[in-house]
This record gives structure tokens, C-alpha cells and sequence, in this order.
């Protein structure tokens, strides 16, 4: 059997206490993990959207689709592979402001060469930012913690697709 | 008729607003859906409700059961032979975990119910407080949808989508949890029946394309074969199905929930399929060339070793919810949608044919099945009674027209193997779950809910144990439910498996049983105890000609097995015969 993809499953759903929960157990009842998990709002009001990544294979994807699309307050869910779609994961450093003074050119060419930049400098810390795709992030995270981070910590993915999702349309054709 | 009639009438009267409490807003809810019936436990967090239903208790009847997941069973009873929402209710904490096996049974085997649990004011949430527990996160993964509620305010809402969402599509069971404040809390009332939710598709529009697909696939079959499971009852389309058998001539077997679907006795029904289902059906999967599934969903315990699954065939799925397609096996024509409408659209389409040579397979194999296992079951010349024998007797006393309520295990496997049904919605039976202790609750739900019909619970004297204590429920209802207890003082199931698979290595299978007649009657039952075959025909007309409840229990043969079986990872056609 060849290597579990990564997948990124998108899932419109009503914004309901609860249905995090409903979701999960999705994965967790099939044994799988969840690489990473972002709930937020979406295009249309009062709709919220899920974005997942998971490593599988395509049929079990489409299986957990179903099982997923099954559930009553989720409008509609689809999964893309990194080819369709357009995504970034954002993460934050926190770094000793020390070092601004001490290793001010090696600190400002990484932020630089990465294109990263400060969000804020206080007297004892300084903290970066940067949006990219997994691996960047994790390329700025090794130059980094040469010099000692305090702390990180990075987003899920978010991710649109490439091609159209026509739930505006679904939800407009449910008034009618 | 009548009861939308009551129904109508009970809408005007909500239509209009009242100022009411929360509590009287639930009882109101459920009498404008048409409850008539409901199972339940009070406790300290659901008081409120049970205050009101004490006050509509004459239109609204309350069964006290005697523990919470009798509850659960007797609405589950109630619903599988009326197609109607069954309702279950319980306090907060030990009251609402005691419902989840029945909701778990439920939603496995696709079972419209509506439980309402009390919960904690809704200020004590998350507090630890007595009798709290998280009823929404643990019933989350065996309900269909569930709801907190802690306004007044939403109970009307919440409650109507809640029997909406379990009645439509492929049903299920929806739990609404609802703090005690909310059920005090005064508010304007008013009801509506909830028409649709907008994230909700209950049924799949069925593509006339596929429709044409299948019957193009089922007209050029030479060997075509059906398997219809409970779909076809949930969407009441035994009589769709029926022409669709008879105009293509097609043998047509079914799952243990398809059950009664069609008559036992009608020409083109082949059986049962499925681990102890019949030879001939599991035989011939693997050598159809087409199969058409209606309303079932691939079963681990109907398909044996997927890999080696009607490999030979092509497969049609007939099926109301998307998730099942392709799940366990590849389908080449999938045919969405209610039964009752696509075997509509498919009939016009069938070419009208017979099948024979086809159909004397069927006959060939039944006849070696007959010998071999049929005739030893129902006709035994040995000593000790079979499970089989007694069935046979039940299906002779009441021709067929019985409702048939199994537990699980041995038992159930023989009841719905030989049990002869002449009237749809009669198999009431754990499938999915294998809930031991279902069946006499279930039972008792089912009589309420058809007092016309007769109602006969067939039990193993494992799984009476386990819920035994709702003899308390009948005797105090007068529910005049026969109860048939097969003893064999065995958990006989998991010592077949013992005996064939861990070489006779009998543990913890082997019951030291009470006096099961004297417990009957200390609930004030009639009741009385057969162990030999003469007796057997005398004692069951005298339990089909009492009027009231009775229980009658049987003493089979200690170590009988069910035969025939299709071992745990062989194929359909490795079914065993000995």
C-alpha cells in the first residue's frame, strides 16, 4: 500500500457549541490523527470554517467525508490535496531582547533572508512573526533557535482552494 | 387519519402564545408531535417535567421503567414497529449515562428516538455539582444530533428539529439535555413543526440516470440476486419491493433488519443472509452476477471476508445515506435516495422475467441445508429440547402474525432464522449493537405501541437477566407481553465460540440460573416452566390464550449450536453446515 497523503479538509458548518467535538470524534473513533486543526469564520456570515489537515489514503478520505458530510449542522465538507489549494500556517518567536544588541546582524539578516518580521519590542523580549508554508517556518525556526528562543508556537493550516466552493449557492437554494 | 386530525387541531391551539414554564413547554412539544406514549425515570434534575406530565398525565402516558435503559429499549420497541419517534426520559448524571447503551443500539440500527435528559441549573455547569455529568460530550459520537438547552426559550425550537432530525432520512437518535433552570424559567410559548434545517439534507434526490443504470444492469443479469435490509421498512417500501421481485423474478434475501420486509413464506424470499443466515443466500453471493443491495450497509457480520465478497458480481446499491456508498464494498451503480421512490422509478424500467434455472439453485442448496441443519432444528428426534422446536410451535399458534422481539445471541439467531412473519415492521432485534438485555423492554414498548398485535419476546437466559428487573414495569402496566426464555444455562452464543474456536475452554459462559417461573410470579405474572418436547404445544397456547402478561420458560438443550456459520474472517461461500 503506498505512503498516506497529506489532505486538507475543509468543512463549512453551523457555528454550534459542541460540534468540535462531533468532528474529532471522527477521527479519533478511526484511530487517526490530526495534524492540525483551525475553526474559524468563513465568507458567509454565521457560517463557520473548518480547515484539517490529516495524512491518509484517498479512499479512507473520502470515507470520513461522507461520515463528516453525515453529520446534521455541517453544510458541506471537501478535501484537497496541497496541489489545489493555497495555503499558509503563521507561527510567533519569542526571542530575549538581549540578543537585538548582542547578534543585531545575524538576528536581522534571518529575519530578513525569511521574510519575517517584528511584531513588537519591549525591554525584555522581541517577538517575530511569519506566515508560510510549514517547511519555511521551520527553516526560520532551526536559524532561530541558534540563539535561544523563549518560546513559539505555530498556527494550523488555513488554506482556499484553488476552485470554487459553492456553498453560498447551497445555502441560497435552502431559503427557496 | 385520526392522528393528524389531533395533531392539526393541537397546532392551532399552540399556534397562539401562552406565558408557560419550561417544563410545561416540553410536555406541550411532545403532545404536538404526537406523543401519546413515553418511557422515563424522574430524578432530581427532570422534577419539573415530571410535575407537568403529571398534570397532562391524561394525555400524555408516562411508563415508569425501572431503570433508565429500559427506558431507552421500550422506545426503541415502541418505534420499530410503529415507524413512530419513540421518547425517553431521565434525570441528570447516573439517569442520563444509563441511556447510552439504548442510544448507542439506536443509532447503529438507525432507530427514530428522542431522549430528554435534566441537567444541573445551568449556573452549576462544569461545577462538579451532584448528579452533573457531561451528557452532551458523551452522547456525542452515538446520537444523531444532541442539544443543550438552558433557556426557556429554545425548548420549542430545539425540541421540534430534535424529532425532525430523527424521524427524516436515515433516522436516529437526537438526545436534548435541559438545565433544570430552563425548565423553571417562564416564557411566551408557541410551536411549530420544524419543516427543514438548512445543513441538512435528509434525502438524496434520486438521479433517474442511475435508476436507468441499474435496471440496464439488472435486466441483462442472468443471476441476479437481492439483499434488502431495514431501509426498505423505514421507508415503507415493502410493496415496492415485492413487485420489483416479482416482475424481474429476482430471489431476494435479507440482513436481520430487513426482516419481515417481505413475507417468510413468499416464493422469491431465499432467506437470511449473513453469519448464521441461510446457505443458499450466502452460497450464492459469491455467484450471482449481479447483486442488488437495497437498504443495507455491508455489514462485517452480513459480507464475512470483505476480499472475498461477490468479487464475481456487479453491484448495485440502493441507499438513502451517501456515507454508505462504497464504505465496505465497491458499488458500480449507486442509486441514492428514499427506497420507497427509486424502487419506484426502477419497476417501470424491469423487464419482466423468472429466472428458474437460477431459482432451483436456491432450491438445491435449501434442500441440503434442510437436512443437515433445518430438519434436526425444528423436527429434532433426540432428547432435549431445540431452541428451533419452540419457535416453530410460536410460528404455529399464532400462524405468523406475532411480533417477534429477540434479544442476542443463540436465541436470537434461531428466531430470526425460523420465525415466520406474515406482517412487516415484526422483527424487533439488537442488529448492529448486539445489546444483550434489549429485548424484554423493547417488548414492552412494541405491545404499547401496537396493543393489537401480539407481542413475543424470545430470550436467552443471559440477556433476560440483564434487564429482568422490567417484569416491575409489566406487572405495574399490565403489559400482556408473552416472554419466552430459552434456558440453556449458558451465555450460549460465546460458548459455541468457545467450543468451536478456543477448544471447549468454557469461561465464565456457564450460569447457575434462578427459579425463573418463581421470580414471574413474585412480579404477580403468569408463568410456567416446560422441559420436555410433550409438553411444549399445551404451554404455549396456554401463554398465547392469556390475557394478561406471561412468561414461559423454556429448558433447551445445554450445549446446542447455530448452525449454519460463516467463521469470523472465511468468505460468504466457506459457510459451514456442521
Amino acid at each position: 500500500m503506498s505512503e498516506p497523503i497529506a489532505y486538507t479538509v475543509t468543512i463549512y458548518t453551523e457555528n454550534n457549541i459542541g460540534l468540535l467535538n462531533r468532528i474529532s470524534a471522527i477521527f479519533q473513533r478511526r484511530h487517526i490523527n490530526i495534524e492540525s486543526i483551525n475553526s474559524s469564520v468563513s465568507e458567509i456570515e454565521n457560517v463557520s470554517k473548518w480547515t484539517i489537515v490529516v495524512k491518509l489514503h484517498e479512499d479512507q478520505m473520502k470515507k470520513i467525508i461522507g461520515q463528516i458530510e453525515k453529520q446534521v449542522e455541517v453544510i458541506k465538507a471537501y478535501f484537497h490535496t496541497e496541489d489545489e489549494t493555497i495555503y499558509q500556517e503563521s507561527c510567533l518567536f519569542k526571542i530575549k531582547s538581549n540578543l537585538l544588541f548582542d547578534e543585531r546582524r545575524q538576528i536581522e539578516s534571518v529575519i530578513k533572508d525569511n521574510n519575517a518580521r517584528i511584531v513588537t519590542v519591549n525591554r525584555e523580549f522581541f517577538v517575530i512573526e511569519k506566515s508560510g508554508r510549514k517547511e519555511e517556518l521551520e527553516v526560520l525556526y532551526r536559524e532561530l533557535s541558534v540563539f535561544g528562543i523563549m518560546q513559539f508556537t505555530r498556527s494550523g493550516r488555513i488554506a482556499v482552494t484553488k476552485d470554487e466552493m459553492k456553498i453560498s449557492k447551497m445555502l441560497e437554494a435552502f431559503q427557496h | 387519519m385520526k392522528d393528524t386530525q389531533t395533531l392539526d387541531k393541537e397546532q392551532t391551539t399552540t399556534a397562539k402564545t401562552m406565558r408557560i414554564s419550561g417544563s410545561e413547554a416540553i410536555i406541550r412539544c411532545l403532545i404536538a408531535e404526537g406523543v401519546d406514549i413515553l418511557y422515563g425515570y424522574p430524578g432530581g434534575a427532570i422534577m419539573p417535567v415530571y410535575d407537568e406530565l403529571y398534570k397532562f398525565r391524561d394525555q400524555i402516558h408516562h411508563v415508569l421503567t425501572r431503570h433508565e435503559q429500559g427506558a431507552t429499549h421500550a422506545a426503541q420497541g415502541y418505534a420499530r414497529i410503529s415507524g413512530k419517534v419513540g421518547v425517553a426520559m431521565a434525570t441528570s448524571g447516573p439517569g442520563a449515562t444509563n441511556l447510552i447503551t439504548g442510544i448507542a443500539d439506536a443509532q447503529i440500527d438507525s432507530t427514530p428516538m428522542v431522549c430528554i435528559t435534566g441537567q444541573v441549573a445551568s449556573h452549576l455547569l462544569g461545577s462538579d455539582a451532584f448528579q452533573e455529568t457531561d451528557i452532551i460530550g458523551i452522547s456525542t459520537p452515538v446520537t444523531k444530533w444532541n442539544h443543550q438547552i438552558t433557556k426557556a426559550s429554545q425548548i420549542p425550537e430545539v425540541i421540534a428539529k430534535a424529532f425532525y432530525i430523527a424521524k427524516s432520512g436515515r433516522p436516529g437518535p437526537v438526545l436534548i439535555d435541559i438545565t433544570k433552570d430552563a425548565q423553571f424559567e417562564q416564557f411566551d410559548f408557541s410551536y411549530e413543526k420544524c419543516k427543514g434545517v438548512r445543513s441538512y439534507n435528509p434525502v438524496p434526490k434520486t438521479d433517474i440516470d442511475d435508476v436507468k443504470a441499474a435496471a440496464l444492469l439488472i435486466n441483462s443479469a442472468k443471476k441476479p440476486l437481492i439483499v434488502w435490509g431495514q431501509g426498505v421498512i423505514l421507508s415503507e417500501a415493502e410493496e415496492e419491493l415485492k413487485a420489483v421481485i416479482e416482475k424481474a423474478g429476482i430471489p431476494a434475501a435479507w440482513t436481520i433488519l430487513g426482516a419481515s420486509a417481505v413475507p417468510t413464506a413468499h416464493p422469491l424470499n431465499v432467506g437470511m443472509v449473513g453469519m448464521h443466515g441461510n446457505y443458499a443466500p450466502n452460497v450464492l453471493t459469491n455467484e450471482c452476477d449481479v447483486l442488488i443491495a437495497i437498504g443495507m450497509r455491508f455489514d462485517d457480520r452480513v459480507t464475512g471476508n470483505l476480499a472475498s465478497y461477490a468479487k464475481q458480481a456487479k453491484v448495485i446499491h440502493f441507499e438513502i445515506d451517501p456515507a454508505e456508498i462504497d464504505k465496505n464494498v465497491k458499488t458500480d451503480v449507486a442509486v441514492l435516495g428514499d427506497a420507497k421512490e427509486s424502487l419506484s422509478q426502477l419497476l417501470p424500467l424491469l423487464k419482466a422475467n423468472s429466472h428458474e434455472e437460477w431459482h432451483q439453485k436456491f432450491k438445491d442448496l435449501y434442500a441440503i441445508e434442510y437436512e443437515k441443519v433445518i430438519k434436526d432444528d425444528l423436527y429434532p428426534t433426540k432428547e432435549g429440547l431445540t431452541m428451533g422446536e419452540v419457535l416453530k410451535e410460536i410460528n404455529i399458534q399464532t400462524q405468523g402474525n406475532a411480533a417477534i422481539v429477540s434479544d442476542v445471541g443463540q436465541h436470537q439467531m434461531i428466531a430470526c432464522r425460523y420465525a415466520e412473519f406474515t406482517t412487516t415492521k415484526s422483527n424487533i432485534t439488537s442488529g448492529g449493537l448486539g445489546t444483550m438485555g434489549f429485548a424484554l423492554p423493547a417488548a414492552i414498548g412494541a405491545k404499547m405501541s401496537a396493543p393489537e398485535r401480539d407481542v413475543v419476546a424470545i430470550i436467552g437466559d443471559g440477556g433476560y437477566q440483564m434487564t429482568i428487573q422490567e417484569l416491575g414495569t409489566i406487572f405495574q402496566q399490565r403489559v400482556p407481553v408473552k416472554i419466552v426464555v430459552l434456558n440453556n444455562e449458558f451465555l450460549g452464543m460465546v460458548r459455541q465460540w468457545q467450543q468451536l474456536f478456543f477448544e471447549k475452554r468454557y469461561a465464565s459462559t456457564e450460569m447457575t440460573n434462578p427459579d425463573f417461573v418463581a421470580i414471574a410470579k413474585g412480579y404477580y405474572i403468569d408463568a410456567q416452566k416446560v422441559t420436555k418436547r410433550e409438553d411444549l404445544k399445551a404451554a404455549v397456547a396456554e401463554m398465547m390464550a392469556c390475557e394478561g402478561p406471561y412468561f414461559l420458560e423454556v429448558r433447551v438443550e445445554k450445549e446446542g449450536n447455530v448452525f449454519p456459520m460463516i467463521p469470523t474472517g472465511a468468505s460468504v461461500s466457506d459457510i459451514r453446515l456442521e
